[in-house]
């Protein structure tokens, strides 16, 4: 899969392309794939700076979670009506308590109407951002692989008059006809709305990509040299599948993965701007974008703050996932060109 | 030919039966009932839920409330649970209003992303290329309604024309050529904001199917016996990088109702999208169900239309069929 240049490869060409990569040295590099992975990411300035972007985040996401549990000044429920709306950097009232002072004793980025502290606030969505981001897209991908799997690899088993592909394929067409959105918008608006919740629904709703992804590979893996090899060997349908055919998947797996966790805090956003998302008082970056909209002219930060905040995390996740495509599929002709 | 477009009618037809089975059981097996919308009203009594629970059906079994949602809709006497008012009159009212913008946001999506598309595949790894590249990136990632209220900020306060709604409230006696130029400044930024999504996903999408089709070995022997440039370009890849095409038109058809709750809820335009919002607000499973179902109409509406217009514009494909 991928190009076999090895150690040994002295090609002038090999030669100074490592050299103007100041890095590591020639031994290290290309080792082993994920290595080769990685430089690639290097090479791409747009995917590293999303790389760098995500492991700020992760670090915040750990850093408010404790900060926003543990200490008082950025406890994210303080209501101080005497400083309601203050723009970023402004100082905090002499009315305030002592107990219920912000950081450093300046709203570094705000206040809302309800004079809480917005840095603390964004702190407490950023883990929850993350978090279902990740949980959704791995549900999604979780239901993806074993369906796809099951209809690349058994597909061929006959169930009635047919066979377990047809069937598994045509439930796939079905859900891909629901107005997603639209759908997810009702279940979470009939179910009570809470983080899980809404990761489960995401989860359940757009999980159709990674599942004709996995069949189409295991389709052609199937065939391949390799696994008539191990079949030979008289090794198990099931190790097959999952010790042979499954990890040749991750690749284009991790790309749709990378892309679709933007895509799910993309959704978790929109549902909380709607009302819909995890319930007040507990922030999130959508719900703080959804109390700013009747302050927008008066508090235009209260909007920017977590739209910002939203847009570079997107965004983030995206030219990370764009670089992993690129490095997947070094011929590929352009970013998610073959994806689909 | 005829036989296998037969096949596929009837192969779609019994999928949407499933889908309105599945979309059906999925919004009753729910939690949560119209009954139960405002569950501390005093004037709610237990005798007063049940009344309204039998009018609507609810406390029938499952199947039956399907049976009986599926033959009100087939003879068009499927009311809304909330006015009473029939379901597809509603619909197609909505429908109505939600067409132009529709067809505006298309053409722009069509018009704005090709050439940036093709012009990008064209300088590859040129800086416009590269910018180009950023740029969608960026209009795929911020979130639709962060950048309608950032419009909406700009238009308002640099330019102090109303956007919001189809008509500027108030001015029923004005010539007809306001009007006009009224309802452009209305429906020009929501159908904007509903396209940009599609300019930045198309525009990527031409640039590679472009991408593609240059490095082919056609386009090769087409330089090789000393076409010009231009005609390399327009007469023999870009008409093989378009086809593709077909199948983004057919996917865009669903946007009708899906792509539009956001957008049409934020500049109170009265289309379908928004239709939906209010349904899901107050429980009205008869405008849910049915707006749901129309979703998946239009997919499958889509999905026919690109498959016939992918028969009749690539021999390979037709010949393979018949």
């Amino acid at each position: 899969m991928r190009n076999d240049r090895t150690v040994g490869d002295d090609l002038p060409y090999t030669l100074n392309r490592e050299a103007g990569n100041a890095s590591k040295s020639l031994t290290e590099e290309s080792a082993s794939p994920g290595n080769d992975i990685l430089s690639s990411i290097r090479r791409n300035p747009l995917a590293l700076g999303g790389l760098i972007v995500l492991v700020m985040l992760v670090l915040i996401a750990v850093i408010g979670q404790i900060a926003t549990t543990w200490m008082p000044a950025l406890d994210p429920a303080t209501v101080r009506l005497v400083d309601t709306l203050r723009p970023p950097l402004h100082v905090v009232s002499d009315l305030v308590a002592a107990e219920d002072r912000p950081l450093f004793g300046h709203y570094l980025l705000g206040s809302d109407h309800l004079g809480r502290c917005i840095l603390a606030r964004m702190l407490q969505g950023t883990p929850i951002a993350l978090l279902i981001g990740f949980v959704a897209v791995g549900i999604a991908i979780g239901i993806g692989v074993l369906i796809g799997g099951a209809a690349g690899y058994f597909g061929d088993r006959r169930i009635g008059p047919i066979t377990l592909d047809t069937l598994l394929m045509r439930f796939t067409d079905i859900m891909l006809c629901f107005p997603t959105f639209f759908l997810i918008l009702t279940v979470i608006a009939l179910v009570s709305p809470s983080i899980w919740n809404i990761m489960i629904v995401i989860g359940l709703t757009s999980w159709m990509g990674t599942a004709r992804l996995v069949r189409g590979e295991l389709l052609t893996l199937r065939e391949r040299d390799f696994v008539t090899a191990a079949h030979a060997l008289g090794i198990g349908k099931w190790r097959i599948l999952i010790v042979h055919c499954l990890p040749n998947t991750l690749g284009p797996v991790l790309v749709t993965a990378t892309i679709a966790i933007s895509g799910a805090i993309l959704t978790e956003s929109a549902l909380s701007f709607l009302g819909f998302g995890v319930q007040p008082p507990f922030a999130t970056w959508g719900s703080i974008l959804a109390d700013s909209k009747n302050y927008i002219f008066d508090a235009p930060w209260l909007f920017f703050i977590p739209g910002l905040a939203i847009f570079a995390v997107v965004l983030a996740f995206n030219l990370v996932g764009e670089g992993l495509h690129d490095a997947f599929n070094p011929h590929a002709s352009g970013p998610r060109g073959k994806i689909k | 030919m005829i036989r296998r477009i037969l096949y596929l009618f009837w192969q779609r037809i019994a999928l949407l039966f499933v889908i309105s089975l599945i979309g059906h059981a999925v919004i009753h097996l729910a939690p949560g009932e119209p009954s139960e919308v405002d569950p501390f009203n005093p004037m709610m009594k237990a005798a007063d839920i049940e009344k309204i629970r039998g009018a609507f059906h609810l406390d029938e079994p499952l199947w039956k409330q399907y049976i009986l949602w599926m033959r009100d809709l087939s003879r068009g006497d499927l009311r809304s649970f909330k006015d009473g008012q029939p379901v597809l009159s509603k619909i197609w009212q909505r429908f109505l209003n939600s067409l132009p913008l529709f067809i505006v946001s298309t053409l722009l999506v069509w018009t704005i992303s090709f050439p940036i598309g093709i012009h990008a595949a064209l300088s590859r790894g040129s800086p416009v290329d590269r910018i180009s590249n950023l740029i969608a990136w960026a209009l795929i990632s911020i979130p639709g309604f962060v950048l309608a209220y950032l419009l909406i900020l700009g238009i308002v306060e640099n330019i102090g024309v109303p956007v919001i709604g189809m008509r500027t409230f108030g001015n029923d006696g004005a010539p007809w050529w306001f009007s006009i130029i009224d309802l452009m400044w209305h429906i020009t930024p929501i159908s904007l904001m509903m396209a940009v999504l599609g300019i930045a996903t198309l525009s990527r999408y031409t640039r590679s199917q472009m991408l593609d089709v240059i490095e082919a070995d056609y386009i090769r022997t087409a330089r090789a016996k000393g076409l010009d440039e231009s005609t390399v370009i327009y007469r023999h890849a870009l008409r093989n990088a378009l086809l593709p095409f077909i199948t983004m038109f057919g996917l865009m058809v669903p946007g009708l109702v899906g792509g539009s709750v956001i957008i049409e809820s934020i500049f109170a335009w009265p289309g379908l999208g928004r239709l939906a919002y209010e349904a899901i607000l107050s429980r009205d499973y008869p405008i849910i169900l049915t707006v749901n179902l129309l979703g998946a109409v239009l997919t499958l509406i889509g999905i026919s239309i690109s498959d016939i217009l992918y028969a009749v514009a690539d021999p390979r494909i037709r010949h393979r069929s018949s």
